[in-house]
């Protein structure tokens, strides 16, 4: 299969693909990077206070890598991106949008569905024949590997600790579950970015991520949902309310004035 | 000095407490660092367990009035760096905690008495954010005034303290770098962010006088701890010297000061200013600020809502230990 050494060797149908992609992928990790801040100052010990506000910035990090490599391809501007649309041009998944409504336990199972979610899409990507996404898939595979050793433990210890801990992380399963799978709605662009060695299916995707989270739960002791019915919408900008809230305080002192420099 | 109390001598006669207290006063004299297994008077002990504790107190109740507005921060860099600011300032708690916890207290007590609003925190986390500029202005001067303060406590006596403050003053040059950034961009943008910073400037500085702590004229601590070297520079001097530092710069960025007493007077080399309402102070770090309930009520939630993980981290520790993941 050719490979793309530059951005700019993409065909116009690629090219939009591409941008499909990036977007989905820097708005999923700018809004749960922006939920994992919701921890700073308030998680349950210090530590993982710590440890929530690290990540936060990590996915935060990698959305403004990904915004970047669409200004090559667009010319938008990444903080336009971030603070400049509302919430039917983003294209996150349902799952990161979800409120965290003071459920750490909740919020640390996202985190490691999310992660697992992550390395399977890096893992691929690092192969893309899209070279200037193969080399950062690489780099920030480095990053997510320590997310996911972090969300893994604390699923197995959680799961198997007291009743109550039990009990908490089976309910977040059931809720997060569907939700999870939405992650790997297929868009318009699956069959182009597939042909052209970009990025898997996102049916392949998600076969890999079920079989390698699936085991974690189970060493956790927790029963994983069945005959579930992936959340779609968030991929063609048919987003939940919570989105649209996060959207507001997200961009409330930006638009005091969307041309300053702030 | 003579000691008064039983529990001062800690079991010793005088005479064995007086010799002590030589051996002790004579190491810090020589600039010697105390350290946890060492002997001290109860009293030195004491009065470092207060100021850590509500060291620590202050770093985490501070993250609260920044973090609140991580969600807000206008841009991506600047949603970056503030929830990284915020979570040095919460790494600074724990660091503290533990400085703490080498005289005594455990982290779950110190924590228990903020929550009872037992023990106090600095005066400025007392007030609310109430727009952008807030966190500009505090990022620069609160993090220079702690820069002041903690660069100074970082040469004190006790070895723990010291240490953990100066990997503390490292982070907070970085922050204090960004805050002085964000007030220049503010400052130098339109006029609705000037007056912005101008805004928050004027409800800040207050706040900020009062920072360093009560006049020399009335401060009730100083005394022992300038003796022991806990503290190397009153709460004036201190002041002094923030005044020295920023108020230059505070004029170079096209801002007013809300004090029509300041001045600098050229022979004397020092700044002239209206004393705080020091009578607001004491109210506020009694518990009587405008945010002092929302700050422990947030602690007690934050708390009381992770009792259940504290509880599982117990739970798994004790009776089945997770081995260390695979690093895949």
């Amino acid at each position: 299969m050719p490979t793309f050494e530059t951005l700019i060797e993409l065909n116009e149908i690629e090219r939009d693909a591409a941008i499909d992609l990036l977007t989905r992928l820097g708005d999923d990790d700018l809004i749960m990077g922006h939920r994992n801040s919701e921890w700073t100052g308030l998680a349950p010990i210090l530590e993982e206070d710590i440890a929530f506000s690290s990540m936060a910035q990590d996915e935060m990090g990698h959305a403004q890598a990904y915004y970047q490599m669409i200004h090559e391809l667009s010319g938008d501007d990444p903080d336009t991106l971030a603070f400049g649309r509302g919430p039917r041009a983003y294209r996150c998944s349902s799952f990161v949008s979800l409120p965290n409504e003071r459920d750490w336990g909740f919020c640390v199972l996202r985190q490691f569905l999310y992660d697992m979610a992550e390395t399977v899409r890096l893992t691929a990507l690092e192969h893309s024949s899209l070279v200037p996404l193969a080399q950062l898939a690489r780099k920030l595979r480095g990053e997510e590997k320590y997310h996911l050793m972090h969300g893994r433990s604390w699923v197995l210890r959680l799961g198997n600790s007291t009743d109550d801990a039990h009990q908490r992380l089976q309910a977040a399963l059931y809720k997060a579950y569907p939700h999870a799978l939405g992650l790997f709605e297929p868009t318009s662009a699956d069959v182009t970015l597939a042909q052209a060695g970009i990025c898997p299916r996102e049916e392949d995707l998600m076969r890999q991520w079920e079989s390698a989270v699936v085991p974690v739960l189970g060493d956790a002791g927790l029963e994983i949902p069945e005959d579930v019915q992936p959340v779609n919408g968030g991929r063609v900008g048919r987003q939940p309310e919570a989105l649209k809230e996060l959207l507001e305080n997200m961009q409330v002192v930006y638009n005091i004035d969307p041309s300053a420099k702030w | 000095m003579v000691a008064d109390t039983k529990k001062e001598l800690g079991g010793l006669s005088q005479a064995e407490y007086d010799e002590r207290l030589e051996v002790f006063e004579a190491r810090i004299n020589r600039g010697e660092k105390i350290e946890p297994a060492d002997w001290m008077p109860e009293e030195y002990r004491q009065q470092l367990i207060r100021l850590i504790h509500v060291h620590a107190n202050s770093e985490i109740c501070g993250a609260l009035p920044e973090g609140k507005w991580i969600p807000h921060a206008p841009s991506l860099k600047r949603k970056l760096a503030l929830c990284a600011k915020v979570q040095d300032e919460v790494g600074h708690a724990q660091l503290l905690y533990r400085a703490a916890e080498t005289l005594g207290p455990s982290r779950e007590e110190m924590v228990e008495s903020l929550i009872a609003g037992k023990s106090k925190f600095s005066n400025v986390f007392h007030y609310p954010t109430k727009t952008w500029a807030d966190v500009a202005v505090i990022a620069w001067l609160i993090d220079a005034a702690a820069i002041i303060n903690q660069s100074m406590m970082a040469e004190g006596s006790y070895g723990p303290y010291g240490r953990a403050l100066k990997r503390i003053c490292y982070e907070e040059a970085f922050h204090f770098k960004h805050g002085y950034e964000m007030c220049i961009t503010l400052a130098g943008g339109t006029k609705v962010q000037h007056d912005m910073l101008q805004e928050a400037l004027d409800r800040w500085w207050g706040p900020i006088m009062m920072f360093h702590g009560p006049s020399d004229k009335t401060s009730t601590h100083t005394g022992t701890l300038v003796r022991w070297k806990i503290k190397l520079k009153t709460n004036d001097e201190q002041r002094q010297q923030f005044l020295k530092q920023f108020v230059p710069k505070i004029f170079d960025l096209g801002l007013t000061v809300p004090d029509k007493g300041l001045r600098f007077d050229k022979e004397a080399k020092e700044w002239h200013y209206t004393e705080p309402d020091w009578e607001e102070f004491k109210r506020v770090v009694r518990g009587g600020g405008p945010m002092t309930k929302d700050r422990v009520e947030t602690r007690r939630m934050a708390h009381e809502d992770g009792l259940w993980v504290r509880q599982a981290l117990a739970a798994a520790a004790a009776n089945r230990p997770v081995p260390m993941p695979a690093g895949k």
